[in-house]
Order: structure tokens, then C-alpha cells, then sequence
């Protein structure tokens, strides 16, 4: 080990500095810049000077309550009621704008509201834009994580066999990885198309039963679009890291298993399994943060529309530190995200950790 | 497996060969309509997406919209900025990296364990959670040009490339690869009277063929397919890469042929590259599976 070596601080300084100071530079620095400049009211071009504003942008993200509204009632005390026979709600807004008995919703907007009995429960949020990117993305995450993880499993078993001609298939499935994520996008945006080509596709399938949709313009289906595409971009990739996992098995295990008459699925579970543990963590935790980084398909697909249906926590950061200069509101954004895609590896690390 | 009569065999490979083809056929599907429809004038491009045509060449083919997409756009300039930020960016990371890896793992000195965690660390840090404050501090940086000093880097080449040379993985990756090779080989040079530059030239480099390939080749996807960073650092036309380009370009409302010969003329390289290299390409993929 280099412990062994003569100490050259010279040499090792001068080997190193290069690539250790960009690296520090670029992402060490502006790593612990988003922390600080999330307390401040940094913007990216203004003539005030900068001031710390202690934790306003994260109350501003984060603010977030629940709002009991009772029905209107008439001067005999019954319940107004609208034509269909619902219950009459007051406006959100009487107790969320200059309302001085309600100086805790000052400023929010409904989220999104349930029944309970004859009251209304409302969410209301600060930043409700914020709270749905948030939503959008943790849906993202746990849609496309476990799917896209089993589906590249699954083709790495079968990738596994030996056949001839499977390397042909093994190129073609890792294909649209090397392909860029905006020319994906851009392609399926038009495969997505009311006219598009998936609609004829599922048309001809179902004998024309199926109607055609407008896939990304309906708040319903769009993200469920956008997770279908980034599984079918990606997960060639997680194949190849399952496929090497698989091959470091010993063949010898498998001659066992064969010889004990284990059949295909117990074969799977006692030896297959076993060994692809610290592939799986890996798999998992790789994807997990590939799957909160969403942006390149939101931006090109959708710009996060419609209704907010899409957008995400990048997306969001990207829009107001960018688009709208606010690098501070971007920032906190960025520092919310860092923090779960930590506390989400550790739990996994965790949760997958030998016992 | 002798119980297998040759006709069961037999049924049992054309099963798995569907089930393979089957699947690719999802794969490439996008692809082939992609390059198909580039040769398609829009009206018919329309008409083939409700038929199987959608996949083949067929109709009244040409290289107009090629053609169109070059003059709508300055695609050629996109595609040399992409090439050439790409290019710079691959050859610096790798003698910066290697550098620094070699004298993590061959060097002692002061500071080296600490920085060398630093660095590892770097690696749970996705680009996105820094790319805002990178945005800032790029924005006030310094640098010495041709006209003196300037402030800023915004709408620059060096925006593009600089920043991105030195990364966590291929300093990993580096570091992973040396460990491996024998030490006495090291040590019998230094004895000869080597000095480090020329271990690491002489000696180590040219025994890393695998993992620059494999340092290179991640690179390379990560920097021609990149979008979010010259997306708000890059404004200015000349110095957009492809990707962007595109974005920029799809604005425009450009007919779909258009965009599909545009998307063509930037992925079909790549994938040629990709098929010719394909072995390369996986190894490289698989290889950053060791950092469980």
C-alpha cells in the first residue's frame, strides 16, 4: 500500500491538485453554497444587495395546515345547499386573505380538500406549486423505482441464458439508453400524441375498441406517460449492472442446485437471489436517484403542466432559480431534494443492511 | 438434459426467440419510426402512423426535410459545439482524473485520505441538487481572456467544459483500476530511477486501456446528452450544444419530419458508435456497478 511509500508531499500535491481543486471548485463548494444561499434572499441579478433571511424560504415551502370549513347555514341554522343537494362551502379565500381571525392561513391556497361528515377539510399550503412538485416527484420515485428495477432484472435472467444470438438482443435492449433523454422525449412526445402513433398502435391491438387520448394533455395520465417512457429509456441500463451481479455467481452453485433436482424458481430463490444482495442495494439506490433528478422529461414533455400534474422538485428548483432568478427559492428547493435523496439511500442502506 | 426429445427442444427455442424478439421489438420501435419518418414529407408521415408503414420506407422518400432542418436551424453549429465541448471535456477529464487517482493510490502525502473521502463523498450528490448555486457562481467567476480580465462565464465554452472535468466516479473508477495493478512494477521503476511523471506515463497509463475506455465512454454519454446545465448557463445561439439546440429549434414549429430528421442526424452517430463499440459500452455501464 502507499502507506509503504516514501512520503512525497510534492509529487502527490502536484498529481492531485488539479482534478481535486475542480472537483472541490464545482461540486464541494457550490454543494454547501446551496445551504447558505437557501437562508439568504439571493437573487441572480439584483442591484440590492444580498440578506440573510434565516429560514423564510423554507417556512415559504413548507407552510402547510389543515383548514375545517362548516357549511353555510341560513339565519334558522340549516344548511345551504347547492343544486345536486351538496352542501354550500364558504370560499377558501374569505379565510386566507385579510382575514384577522385566520392570521395563520394568511396567504395560502387550497391544496386540495376531503369530506368529513358535512365538513370540509382543506389542505392549504404556501406554495402549492411546491407541494405538488413534490407529490409528482415522490410519485415518480415510487412508481418507477420498483418496476423498472424488477423489469431489469427480469430481462437480465433472460439476457442470462446461452443462446445463440443473445448478445444481438443484449445490445438492443441496452439500445435507447445511449440514446439522449430529450430525443427520447421529443419521440415520445409524439408517440403520445392524440394522433400519435401509440394510439394507432393500441387501436390495432384492441381491434379498435381502445379510443385514442391525448396521453400528456389530460392531468390524469400524463405523469403515468412520462414514468412509462423514462422505464423504457433506462432500464436497459439497470439490466447490464443486474447482468453483471448475476455472472459473478458461481456456475458450480447452479451445477448443485441442478443435481439436488431444484426447480427453476427455488434454483432462483436459495442461489440466484442470494447472490445479487449487494446488487440489488445497488440497483435500487442508483435508480432512487436517478428517478428524484426528473427534469429533462418534464421540461421537453410537459413544462410540468398540466395543472401541475407534472412537475417536480428539479423542475421547480430550475424554474424559480433560473427562470425567475431566484436562486435563493431554487436553492432551498435543491437543499429539500438533497435531503431526500439522502435520508431515502440511508433507509435503504438500512433496510437492506446484513443481518 | 436428456429427457428433452429434439421436436420439444426445438418449440422450446422458437418460444424463447419470440419472447427476445418480442421484446426488442419495443426497443427499437421508436427508433425505427424515428429514422423512417425523416425521410417522409409530413402529410405522409400522418397518414403512416395508423399502419405498419409508420416502420418502413416506403412512399415518396427524400432528404428534404434534412435539408429544411439545416437552414431552419444552425444544426451544424450545435452539432460542432456538442462535438467539440464533448471532445475537450473527455480528454481533460481523463488526465486530470487519472492524476489525481494515481497519486491517491500511488503517492504519500499529507491530506491524502481526507481529500480522497472527500471526493468519494462527492458521489451521493446529484448534479441537480448544485446546479442552481453553480448557476451563481459561475455567473461572478473571473477569468483572464484575450481582452484582459472578465467576470462571468455565462454564454462561454469554458461554462460547459470546466466544470465538468473533475467528477467523483471517474476519479473512482481511476482509483479502482490502480489498486490492481501489481506494485512491484512500480517500485522496480522508481528504483530504476523514474520519476512519477514518468511512471505515470510510461508505466501506468499504458496498461489502463479498460478503464479509460470505460472512463471515456461514460463521459461521453453523460457530456454529448447533456441538457439541465447548458440549458440555463448557454443563451447565445453559438454556443449551444444539440440538445439544447433542440429545444430551441422545436420552438420554431418545424414540421415533424423535420424534428425527426434533426433527432436522426444527433443520435444515429451515436448509436452507429455505440453497436460498433457495444461490448465497450456495457463493460462501461457494468463496470459502475462495483461501487455498491
Amino acid at each position: 500500500m502507499a502507506s509503504k511509500l516514501v512520503t512525497s508531499n510534492r509529487a502527490g500535491w502536484t498529481f492531485a491538485f488539479p482534478g481535486v481543486s475542480l472537483l472541490t471548485l464545482f461540486i464541494v463548494v457550490p454543494f454547501f453554497f446551496a445551504f447558505f444561499l437557501s437562508l439568504t434572499n439571493q437573487r441572480l441579478i439584483s442591484p440590492n444587495p444580498t440578506e440573510f433571511v434565516g429560514l423564510d424560504n423554507y417556512r415559504d415551502l413548507l407552510s402547510i395546515s389543515v383548514l375545517s370549513i362548516e357549511p353555510e347555514v341560513d339565519d334558522a341554522g340549516v344548511v345551504l345547499r347547492d343544486a345536486d343537494g351538496n352542501p354550500k362551502y364558504p370560499r377558501v379565500r374569505t379565510f386566507t386573505r385579510n382575514n384577522p381571525d385566520y392570521k395563520q392561513y394568511a396567504g395560502m391556497r387550497e391544496w386540495f380538500r376531503w369530506h368529513s361528515g358535512e365538513t370540509a377539510k382543506v389542505i392549504v399550503a404556501t406554495d402549492v406549486v411546491f407541494w405538488n412538485s413534490l407529490r409528482n416527484t415522490l410519485m415518480f420515485v415510487v412508481v418507477v423505482a420498483p418496476i423498472q428495477d424488477a423489469l431489469a432484472l427480469g430481462l437480465a435472467l433472460l439476457i442470462n441464458q446461452r443462446l445463440r444470438g443473445i448478445n444481438v438482443y443484449r445490445a438492443i435492449y441496452f439500445m435507447p439508453v445511449v440514446v439522449s433523454i430529450v430525443v427520447v422525449s421529443l419521440l415520445w412526445r409524439f408517440l403520445y400524441a392524440e394522433d400519435g402513433l401509440l394510439n394507432s398502435i393500441l387501436g390495432a391491438l384492441s381491434f379498435g375498441l381502445f379510443e385514442g387520448r391525448d396521453w400528456l394533455g389530460s392531468p390524469d395520465t400524463a405523469l403515468g406517460a412520462i414514468e412509462a417512457m423514462s422505464i423504457w429509456q433506462a432500464v436497459g441500463f439497470h439490466m447490464v449492472i443486474w447482468l453483471s451481479g448475476l455472472q459473478t455467481i458461481p456456475p458450480t452453485l447452479y451445477e448443485v442446485s441442478r443435481i439436488e433436482g431444484a426447480s427453476k424458481w427455488q434454483t432462483f430463490r436459495y442461489v440466484t437471489w442470494p447472490g445479487l444482495r449487494n446488487t440489488a442495494i445497488l440497483v435500487l439506490i442508483v435508480i432512487t436517484m436517478q428517478a428524484f433528478a426528473l427534469f429533462a422529461q418534464i421540461d421537453v414533455m410537459t413544462n410540468g403542466g398540466p395543472l401541475d400534474s407534472t412537475t417536480t422538485l428539479v423542475f421547480q428548483a430550475v424554474e424559480r432559480g433560473y427562470a425567475k432568478q431566484d436562486i435563493s427559492g431554487g436553492s432551498a428547493i435543491s437543499v429539500i431534494l438533497f435531503l431526500l435523496v439522502l435520508t431515502i439511500s440511508l433507509v435503504q442502506r438500512y433496510l437492506t443492511r446484513e443481518k | 438434459m436428456a429427457a428433452i426429445t429434439p421436436d420439444n427442444h426445438r418449440l422450446r427455442l422458437i418460444v424463447r426467440y419470440t419472447i427476445l424478439t418480442l421484446i426488442a421489438l419495443i426497443f427499437v420501435f421508436p427508433l425505427v419510426f424515428m429514422v423512417m419518418s425523416s425521410f417522409k414529407p409530413d402529410l405522409q408521415l400522418l397518414r403512416d402512423t395508423s399502419s405498419f408503414r409508420a416502420f418502413l420506407p416506403v412512399g415518396d422518400l427524400s432528404l428534404d426535410n434534412y435539408r429544411d432542418a439545416f437552414t431552419r436551424a444552425p444544426v451544424a453549429t450545435f452539432i460542432f459545439n456538442s462535438v467539440f465541448v464533448t471532445g475537450l471535456t473527455v480528454l481533460l477529464s481523463l488526465l486530470f482524473c487519472s492524476l489525481a487517482a494515481f497519486s491517491f493510490v500511488f503517492l504519500n502525502w499529507t491530506g491524502r485520505e481526507v481529500l480522497l473521502s472527500i471526493v468519494l463523498a462527492t458521489l451521493i450528490i446529484p448534479f441537480e441538487t448544485i446546479a442552481i448555486p453553480l448557476l451563481l457562481l459561475v455567473s461572478q467567476l473571473p477569468w483572464i481572456g484575450w481582452e484582459g480580465l472578465e467576470l462571468g462565464w455565462l454564454n462561454t465554452y469554458r461554462v460547459q467544459i470546466i466544470p465538468w472535468i473533475a467528477d467523483g466516479l471517474t476519479i473512482f473508477l481511476f482509483v479502482q483500476f490502480f489498486k490492481d495493478l501489481p506494485r512491484d512494477l512500480i517500485e522496480a521503476s522508481r528504483v530504476e530511477g523514474a520519476s512519477w511523471w514518468q511512471i505515470y506515463r510510461r508505466v501506468v497509463m499504458p496498461l489502463s486501456g479498460p478503464v479509460i475506455a470505460t472512463a471515456a465512454i461514460l463521459k461521453f454519454l453523460v457530456m454529448y446528452n447533456q441538457y439541465l446545465w447548458p440549458l440555463i448557463v448557454v443563451q447565445q445561439e453559438t454556443y449551444r450544444p444539440v440538445m439544447v439546440g433542440l429545444g430551441y429549434y422545436f420552438q420554431l414549429n418545424p414540421a415533424w419530419g423535420e424534428i425527426m430528421a434533426y433527432l436522426t442526424v444527433i443520435t444515429v452517430p451515436v448509436l452507429a458508435f455505440y453497436l460498433v463499440l457495444q461490448r465497450a459500452f456495457i463493460a462501461s455501464i457494468a463496470s459502475t456497478g462495483v461501487k455498491g
